[in-house]
């Protein structure tokens, strides 16, 4: 094996679409690579140059694709990045032009070659027609596709890996019964392995100290070989909770060994108990939301959220599609939210004086909160008589608080601006409400577009539902009675360019805390949020308000942006998990994201995201006819 | 037999000798350049042997991975002190040919090429003794040396010879496989196409006559 051609696949097989290649097509593909070197600012192909029968793929350095005529920069590439395909693929002459903007160092790959093993690939070809020849992007770490036929909780529940605890007790086979009573009185645990070489033997539980010691049928003194159960029964670490089930019906036993190879003759590496099934059987999303109409106190219901973090964790290692993740964790946190309202009027001196309901605002509103974030809410009580109002409103506004400060003990921490509805701003009756509206929409100044792009996001949690359709409608006669709001909607929905070049540049946020990370949610969350907001409104629709159920609604309604709609939609699923993840790891909300630690996978995907972004912008601009304000 | 005053050589040498009466191109960046690279046996160019050669093909500033060779010959002499710099061993894996197979391969990827390695004196005297055994004269081809060329940079003065490996991170070349023959060529390659990039800077009508001066000549001028 050509040794040179062997070092072009290791670096290849790295990226899309070449990781899609069996290692022979790869090798093949390795060993008629032509290995380019350009030094920085020298051109690679330039604007109405016939194409050259080949594409190209970033090894070293970074490589720029301009606009000749007005050099602008379209994309920048780096290590992994194809550019030159689409030249090829559409024939002609080069469209853009091609300059090293480090030194750099780029293979090149024939035609034949590409349509020899690229085209005939379907998996290839199809991440390369869906990243370069349309607007759809393909997401080379898409979530949604590994699990699509995993639509039914309970079958993907059951298909989960068993969570088993790893270093495992153990003693060896001369030991005294006692000494390991011992050990796992000291350890608090249940049962301990007998091993040989690190190689399972047998087994004591609880049970068998219970059975063969504590009614007297062996002494303490003997060894732990005496009584213990064996041989026993092992199991590969990826065992499935379904199949630890049934062995453990099977066999009639409460313990499985995990050992290396799942042989009893191979090293011992974890212990899978009933208790442990029964712990992420306990954390299942409907489980949990039984408990939290169950509970009576806020202690029990932070218990709850808590698990719902672990739930979310596992949903996020296992790749579980997103929107379904969101769904679930919005529905518990909606339950817990309306057990604490129930909760708040029950210490309360009287009933509500009239009714009212209670608004998730912002992220919240949208279900896109997954992880613990700052509380986001507000409050519309009915219209009363004007010598009520004083008694109405200071009502609500204690109700709010006690809301407020238990959601905060349970984990929802309070808004550093204070948008709750222990805030007599947001505390307002449903007139009230109409008024706010309406004078955030004639006069959308900096801070009116902002509240609007906070409140108009409001979702029904608690209370009476009409208050809420009222308000609803109320928007929408507003913003026709004064069309031109949606060119200023429009104008702050562009505010945030997506970082097009920013692996590059590293457009990190410079100052403050988090210097050298990268604000996903203003920088590439937000952007399309208010694109998704002022385009649904542009519709009048109202009912939706997740992100991504509105750029779905959206592909509905205009069937020739389907394509730009469906990149927003994938992109923004791409990266709430993205940050679910980040917010993880790092114990925090995920906002901010140390590039540092990205995979290469992850860079590309968010790249992606960066150019739905763009594309979405793009449409606004022309829509709203927003150029002449820009 | 000595009336035979001019000696019959096998086919695969007068292709070799014919290569050189083709046209070569005039322009430095069509010129056909093979970076080669040994692993011997030791550092005698008397006694010890070849036992891999590896060569890449550079036309302008790209690398012709179609257009390379790597070879791995069975040679009687082993030195097991030497194994572990270049990791071959007497019996292993690799497929192996003759010296002879070897230099018919090798003399067929040069043709009339200009040859390139770093310190390439031992790399073309290493080929040119196993030529010797073969009842061959010596290689005809023009040869660059990236350690002169390195020196004709004058980047760096403070000494004559600098090692492969010294170049190649000054130059942000990873060292893959350094002491493989392709290895080493395909580094020693890339070293080559930055080192004529940054002489083409200096001089903008760089020709090969210039590359193939050597240093002390340049002093005198």
């Amino acid at each position: 094996m050509n040794l040179i051609a062997k070092r072009i696949s290791d670096f290849l097989k790295d990226f899309p679409p070449f990781n899609m290649l069996s290692q022979a097509q790869l090798f093949a593909i390795s060993s008629e690579v032509e290995v380019h070197y350009f030094e920085k600012n020298t051109d690679i192909f330039t604007t109405g140059q016939t194409i050259k029968n080949q594409f190209y793929v970033v090894k070293d350095g970074a490589v720029g694709l301009f606009i000749e005529e007005k050099n602008i920069l379209v994309d920048e590439c780096d290590e992994g990045d194809i550019f030159g395909l689409r030249a090829l693929m559409r024939q002609g002459n080069y469209k853009l032009s091609a300059k090293a903007i480090e030194e750099s160092i780029v293979y090149s790959i024939s035609s034949e070659l590409f349509e020899e093993y690229i085209t005939t690939n379907s998996e290839a070809s199809t991440f390369l027609m869906s990243s370069f020849a349309s607007n759809i992007r393909y997401t080379a770490t898409d979530p949604e596709k590994k699990n699509q036929s995993k639509e039914h909780l309970q079958d993907f529940f059951e298909e989960q890996s068993a969570a088993y605890s790893k270093n495992p007790i153990q003693c060896a086979p001369e030991t005294s019964i006692k000494s390991a009573a011992l050990i796992m009185t000291n350890k608090r645990v249940g049962s301990i392995i007998i091993t040989k070489n690190k190689k399972p033997l047998g087994i004591i539980t609880d049970k068998d100290l219970r059975i063969k010691i504590a009614t007297g049928s062996s002494s303490i003194e003997e060894p732990v070989t005496k009584i213990m159960s064996s041989p026993v029964i092992t199991y590969p670490e990826n065992i499935t909770i379904a199949e630890a089930q049934i062995a453990m019906l099977k066999y009639r036993i409460t313990h499985l060994c995990i050992t290396e190879d799942g042989s009893k003759d191979s090293k011992l590496i974890g212990i899978l108990s009933e208790h442990d099934i029964v712990v992420v059987r306990g954390n299942s999303p409907s489980a949990l939301v039984k408990e939290v109409r169950r509970a009576k106190t806020p202690e029990q219901l932070q218990h709850i959220r808590k698990r719902a973090e672990q739930l979310l964790e596992r949903y996020i290692k296992q790749q579980i599609p997103i929107m379904f993740a969101t769904k679930i964790l919005s529905a518990i946190n909606e339950s817990i939210t309306q057990k604490i309202i129930d909760i708040s009027i029950k210490e309360m001196p009287t009933v509500p004086p009239t009714s009212f309901a209670w608004l998730a605002i912002g992220s919240q509103g949208r279900e896109e909160q997954l992880l613990l974030t700052d509380q986001d809410n507000a409050l519309v009580f009915n219209n009363v008589k004007d010598s009520e109002y004083k008694k109405t409103k200071e009502y609500f506004l204690s109700l709010s608080k006690k809301i407020n400060q238990k959601l905060n003990s349970i984990g929802f921490e309070l808004c550093p601006a204070n948008m709750m509805a222990s805030n007599p701003a947001w505390c307002l009756s449903v007139s009230e409400w109409e008024q706010q509206f309406k004078k955030w929409i004639t006069t959308p100044d900096q801070d009116n577009l902002m509240l609007c792009t906070i409140f108009f996001d409001f979702e029904y949690v608690y209370g009476d539902k009409n208050l809420v359709t009222i308000l609803a409608e109320s928007i929408f006669e507003s913003i026709a009675s004064h069309d031109i709001f949606l060119n200023f909607l429009g104008l702050n929905a562009l505010k945030n360019p997506p970082p097009l070049s920013f692996f590059r540049q590293f457009l990190v946020e410079r100052d403050g805390d988090h210097k050298d990370q990268f604000d996903v949610k203003a920088r590439a969350m937000m952007p399309l949020v208010d694109a998704a907001r002022l385009l649904i409104l542009s519709k009048n629709v109202k009912a939706h308000n997740n992100t991504i159920v509105r750029y779905k609604k959206l592909m509905e309604l205009e069937p020739q942006n389907r394509d730009v709609y469906a990149a927003c939609s994938e992109a923004f699923k791409n990266l709430l998990y993205f940050r679910t993840q980040q917010g993880l790891l790092h114990k925090d909300s995920g906002r901010f994201i140390d590039l540092q630690t990205l995979s290469k996978a992850d860079r590309l995907a968010l790249k992606n995201c960066f150019k739905a972004v763009k594309e979405v912008q793009d449409l606004i601009q022309t829509r709203f006819k927003l150029s002449q304000f820009l | 037999m000595n009336w035979f005053k001019k000696k019959i050589y096998p086919p695969f040498w007068k292709a070799y000798i014919a290569s050189f009466k083709e046209k070569k191109s005039d322009t430095l960046e069509h010129l056909r350049f093979v970076v080669f690279d040994t692993e011997t046996t030791g550092l005698d160019t008397k006694k010890d042997r070849i036992l891999s050669i590896g060569s890449i093909a550079v036309i302008g500033n790209t690398l012709k991975v179609t257009d390379s060779l790597e070879s791995y010959l069975s040679q009687d002499l082993f030195k097991a002190e030497t194994v572990k710099i270049h990791g071959l061993l007497k019996e292993g894996a690799i497929k192996k040919v003759t010296e002879e197979e070897a230099i018919i391969q090798f003399l067929e990827h040069i043709g009339n090429s200009i040859l390139v390695a770093h310190h390439a004196a031992f790399d073309v005297t290493m080929i040119n003794q196993a030529l010797k055994r073969l009842k061959l004269p010596k290689l005809k081809n023009k040869v660059l040396d990236t350690g002169h060329l390195f020196q004709k940079t004058k980047l760096d003065t403070s000494k004559k010879h600098f090692g492969l490996d010294q170049l190649s991170k000054k130059f942000n070349i990873p060292q893959h496989d350094r002491h493989t023959a392709s290895g080493d060529a395909f580094i020693t390659a890339l070293l080559f196409v930055k080192l004529i990039g940054i002489l083409k800077k200096k001089n903008p009508s760089l020709t090969l006559n210039y590359l193939l001066r050597s240093n002390d000549r340049i002093g005198l001028l």
